[in-house]
């Protein structure tokens, strides 16, 4: 077995007794990420030679025998979305190519406290807007188990790396399952903490209410591993929450007794792929094996999530986005050109006649910031800021926005009494497998409706978690999610472990083959 | 609801961006898309339902005032596409 | 003042600048005057990622103004984004309060500088907490017609306060901004000083047009740009009548025309109207996801209600009512500010006559500190020691037409009463001692004797002049009466 196919917590043993240093690991990663990089995709940004000196001194303070944090010698893969003093954070957008921030986010800070070695900068969908990481400005990310389909997004950058064994761990951001989504279509374990576990601090925002980071792994052991890492109270995070992080790695082996596992009729209609439905089902067949109780809980407004989910995330992105003008940060577009063409613009009504016209053209400073926004932005996003401009303007703030904030209570009130009858809710995280790149391209509203499954334990704030739990006939894997109340962890945790020792999905792996 | 080309023009000059011609059309177009199924909300009886602005219910988080280091100038200025060294430079702004 | 055929209707928004060390969001020094852009952080600068927090202090800087202003504090505050673009605007929307702010419905009571200064009640709104923004500064150095961005100010707190349309002339409105300036100065939540910007103010004036019975309203017009009380003042003074010209030229009513912003110059003395674009009207308000609510109970209100110590309002009403000060007189001690109505407290507690210590302090003493431009706490004459000349001059020991050479030799040598006397070698004199004086200079002095005894009293005060020459602590009251009754008693 390759040091790549050992997970974190494996390789983490390896390194306290000194059969590993993290230099091999970190070369080992960075070959991997050499030899197969070039077709996934899965990086941005990946600095050698930074991770390289990260590993080494690494190795050095532990031949001195001092104190090392949790991830040591590890190395974890960050979403190009989470500030890192002094290097390029992009969002994989034009705006914010050159942007240097001049500070840590919390969750970067945090996995540099806890001695991992970052090893590089993942791919991800331009701002996290999007399911299939195609809306990245700058590459598209491929699925290691078959290149030509999606890894799904917007974190599948992060979700590829893992899945391709170039790094045992990475971190993605979950706002409307952006980090189950892609685990679900690469076959490896992804977990949305509750809203306020882990700091938004130095993340850079797409819908702040509904963001959140967390770790994508191989295993659960390893996703715990992760997230004990990064959460916990930032007073630099107004919605953070004020309370202790348990040690999910001390509990993550002991099996839930009594378990209650709720599923939901909803879940299983017309639209789900029967492979994706049959594994599911036969999951659920292994729950019971292990002496759960499956009961039926309905959510009764989940059909609503998408729909509330897509005029709230906007109306944020909207707000979240407007400081991309031009002005203190991040892309301007050519503002000499901008102007003439401006002139020459309000020459023309003028020549034609049309004064009115011609006194109604843009003003300079205005003609600079939609220059710099039209060029600045994909389509993706300016789709999304379009319709939460829409949604929060004038006359439809009622309908929409509104709207939804209530819709969104109704779904969290559905969660808040199915959990009061189960422990856990088991479901599917996608509709299907992994889809063909550009096959929703142009087709908006249908890859709207793939985040059917995640959505609403965003709006409710919950955790939630994808693991494998099959592969369909064409070798493309299927994800399992869990979700919990708020907080629960833990349980989610332990839920997802006693899945994971029952069977042997998550054993398996893409083959990269030779032949691409 | 479909949206008219004129709603899109509005929108798109309140959010600051600039369509061709061609995406005007797109827009209109995937927008009506969009909204229409988004108007699924309007069958949820959300009378006496308090809107949910945020996931989780904390409030009143303060911090103390006290005073930190702020940036240099340099470093704010670092990643301004257009400054003097002293200042972020912009085209006049309207009305000064 | 002749008759207008029209009531000026006035509402004005004030911007206050609560005195926190650092933002409201961040902790970036809020103090004026650094070079540009050296106070700024990834928060208030709106870099990617940055997330707010709310400065404690500031928000109870806003609940203590709110409950000072009478204001009622509801259980449940929000905040909310005001979206528009404006490069001194870096987030490109300003966290500010919309449809939940922390106070409502207030009032600040008013001297009525028309109605011999009775109390008047001005309503209030609202009152908010939200953040500053920049500065842009056109810079023709730089050429092309560039503007320079300054964050400085970006983030800091200010409390919006604003007032019903309750004003009905430049001067109520000035008394209002003025009474406003004294109770937020009153309770330390800002310093006011307006040509640091702490304190601005826009105004919202209309006419109320009587004519044929009926009342018409002209349309509102905002007036920005006023940048001192007298500018508000002669701002106001200006845009009624113009108001009234306008109405006689286009007949036009409120509701018929859109609200006009027009900016003060005051140079010129005039107002001139603003260009303002349609779309910017439409904030798309919405709950700042990034910040949590506020919730404050009955009692906290309660606690910070009890801490705010008397207010203006009340002590003018004490020292009208237990004082016996004229209105008037209350008003000018109340509104040179707390500290120097405390010294007025202490001369007036220590002497025992509340009107003579009126007198020395509304007199004397600010004489003094205007010629000195001294503020009260750093002026050399303690209240103990006033409050002893006030005593000395009552009880005999100091004739009263002496009293301000002692009052300018303690205040320039800072000596105490019985010093000043001495130097100035002021003596009771005893009564016999006068009627001897007084009965020496009427033997010299037999023309006055005739006089008075013709009935030409006024003759006696010829003799003032002599007996100070010869003794001058003597009291000349005392001297005319003994010279009258010893003459007429010589008949
Ligand atoms: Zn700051």
């Amino acid at each position: 077995m390759s040091i790549v196919d050992r997970s974190a917590t494996e390789l983490r043993k390896l390194l306290a007794t000194g059969e590993l240093t993290s230099i091999e690991l970190t070369r080992a990663c960075l070959e991997r990420i050499e030899r197969h990089d070039a077709t996934i995709g899965a990086f941005l940004r990946v600095d050698a030679a930074r991770a390289l000196d990260q590993a080494a001194a690494i190795d050095r303070r532990r031949q001195a025998g001092e104190p090392l944090g949790p991830l040591a010698g590890l190395p974890v893969a960050v979403k190009d979305v989470l500030c890192d003093r002094d290097t390029i954070t992009s969002c994989a957008s034009r705006m914010l190519a050159e942007f240097r921030s001049p500070y840590d986010s919390t969750v970067v800070g945090k996995l540099k406290q806890a001695d991992a070695v970052l090893i590089g900068r993942t791919n991800m969908d331009e701002f996290a807007m999007g399911g299939s990481t195609e809306n990245s400005a700058f590459q598209p990310t491929r699925n290691p188990w078959d290149p030509t389909r999606t890894p799904g997004g917007s974190s599948g950058g992060s979700a590829a790396a893992v899945a391709a064994r170039m790094a045992p761990l990475a971190i993605g951001t979950d706002t409307g399952g952006s980090i189950r989504q892609p685990a679900g279509l690469c076959g490896i374990v992804g977990m949305k903490p509750t809203y306020g576990r882990v700091s938004r601090f130095g993340l850079v925002a797409f819908a702040s209410s509904l963001d959140q980071v967390g770790p994508f792994a191989t295993t659960t052991e390893d996703a715990a591993l992760l997230l004990e890492a990064i959460s916990g109270h930032d007073p630099r995070d107004s919605t953070s929450i004020n309370q202790p992080t348990p040690r999910y790695t001390e509990s993550i082996n002991k099996p839930l007794a009594g378990l209650k596992l709720g599923v939901v009729p909803e879940h299983f209609g017309a639209g789900l792929d029967p492979e994706v439905a049959s594994s599911v089902r036969a999951a659920i067949e292994v729950y019971k094996s292990l002496g759960a109780e499956v009961k039926e809980v309905p959510l009764p407004h989940g059909k609503y999530g998408v729909a509330a989910y897509y005029v709230i995330a906007p109306s944020e992105a909207s707000s979240n986005l407007a400081r991309y003008d031009g002005v203190h940060f991040g892309f301007r577009a050519d503002q000499s050109a901008a102007l003439a063409e401006l002139a020459a613009e309000r020459q023309e009504l003028i020549a034609a006649g049309k004064t009115a016209a011609a006194d109604n053209v843009d003003a300079p400073l205005v003609r600079m910031y939609r220059s710099t926004r039209e060029a600045g932005f994909g389509a993706e996003v300016k789709r999304r800021i379009m319709l939460g401009a829409y949604a929060l303007s004038a006359g439809y703030y009622d309908a929409y926005y509104l709207k939804a904030l209530k819709v969104r209570r109704l779904i969290r009130r559905d969660f808040d009494e199915a959990f009061q009858q189960v422990d856990l809710i088991v479901g599917p995280v996608t509709a299907g497998p992994a889809f063909k790149l550009g096959e929703m391209v142009d087709d908006p509203l249908a890859m709207y409706l793939v985040d059917l499954y995640t959505v609403s334990a965003n709006l409710a704030g919950i955790p939630a978690l994808s693991l494998p739990c099959g592969v369909t006939k064409a070798g493309l894997p299927i994800g399992l999610q869990l979700q919990a109340p708020p907080l629960a962890e833990e349980r989610l945790l332990r839920g997802a472990r006693m899945y994971e020792a029952a069977t042997d999905w998550h054993t398996q792996r893409p083959s990269l083959g030779g032949a691409r | 609801m479909a949206l008219t080309r004129a709603d899109v023009e509005k929108v798109a000059l309140l959010a600051r961006l600039r369509l061709t011609e061609a995406e005007l059309e797109t827009m209109t177009d995937q927008l009506s898309q969009i909204v229409g199924y988004v108007d699924l909300l309007g069958e949820v009886d959300t009378a006496d339902v308090e809107p949910m602005a945020h996931a989780v219910e904390v409030t009143n988080v303060f911090a103390a005032d006290v005073v930190e280091p702020s940036l240099t100038r340099e470093a704010a200025l670092a990643n301004a596409p257009r400054h003097n060294g002293r200042g972020y430079l912009v085209p006049a702004v309207l009305g000064e | 003042m002749s008759e207008q055929p029209y009531t000026t209707v006035i509402g004005l928004e004030v911007h206050v600048q609560l005195s926190t060390e650092s933002k409201l969001f961040c902790r970036c020094n809020t103090k004026f005057g650094a070079e540009p852009n050296t106070q700024t952080c990834p928060v208030c600068i709106g870099m990617p990622g940055s997330l707010p927090v709310m400065n404690r202090r500031a928000y109870e800087l806003s609940l203590k103004t709110a409950v000072a202003l009478n204001c009622t504090i509801p259980e449940f505050t929000k905040w909310d984004r005001k979206q528009y673009y404006y490069p001194d605007l870096p987030k490109g929307y300003q966290i500010s309060q919309f449809d939940l702010p922390m106070s409502a419905d207030g009032y600040l009571e008013i001297s009525d500088p028309k109605d011999k200064f009775a109390p008047k009640r001005v309503g209030i709104i609202r009152a908010h907490l939200e953040e500053d923004a920049g500065k842009s500064v056109h810079d023709e150095a730089a050429g092309k017609a560039d503007s320079e961005i300054d964050l400085n100010r970006t983030g800091t707190p200010l409390l919006e306060i604003v007032s019903q349309p309750d004003m009905r002339s430049a001067a109520e409105a000035k008394a209002f901004l003025q009474e406003l300036k004294l109770l937020l100065t009153y309770i330390d939540v800002s310093d006011c000083n307006m040509q640091e910007g702490s304190l601005r103010v826009d105004a919202n004036v209309n006419l109320h047009i009587e004519k044929d019975g009926k009342v018409i309203a002209t349309p509102i017009v905002e007036i920005k740009n006023m940048n001192s009380f007298r500018a508000v003042e002669r701002a106001l003074e200006y845009e009624a009548p113009r108001q009234y010209r306008e109405w006689q030229e286009t007949g036009r009513q409120l509701g018929e025309a859109p609200k006009q912003t027009r900016g003060w110059d005051d140079v010129a003395g005039v107002t001139r109207g603003q260009r303002s674009k349609e779309e910017s009207s439409d904030y798309r308000y919405f709950p700042d996801p990034d910040l949590a609510p506020v919730i404050t109970s009955a009692a906290e209100v309660d606690v910070v209600r009890e801490s705010l110590g008397e207010l203006p309002a009340d002590l003018r009403r004490r020292l009208s009512e237990g004082y016996s000060l004229s209105l008037y007189d209350a008003d000018v001690i109340v509104n040179q500010g707390r500290e120097f109505a405390d010294y007025y407290l202490a001369v007036a507690g220590a002497s025992g006559n509340p009107k003579s210590a009126c007198n020395w302090v509304t007199g004397p003493l600010q004489r003094e500190l205007k010629e000195r431009e001294q503020t009260i706490d750093s002026f050399g004459l303690p209240a103990q020691r006033l409050a002893e000349l006030i005593r000395a001059v009552d009880d005999g020991r100091l004739p009263s037409t002496r009293a301000p050479e002692a009052f300018q030799l303690m205040v320039d040598k800072g000596s105490d009463v019985a010093a000043a006397l001495a130097e100035l070698k002021i003596e009771r004199v005893d009564e016999t001692a006068l009627v001897t004086l007084v009965q020496e200079l009427l033997a010299a002095n037999p023309k006055t004797v005739s006089d008075i005894q013709n009935g030409k009293f006024q003759a006696a005060a010829s003799l003032i002049g002599q007996a100070k020459k010869k003794n001058p602590n003597v009291d000349p009251n005392r001297v005319r009466e003994l010279a009258i009754e010893l003459a007429t008693s010589l008949q």
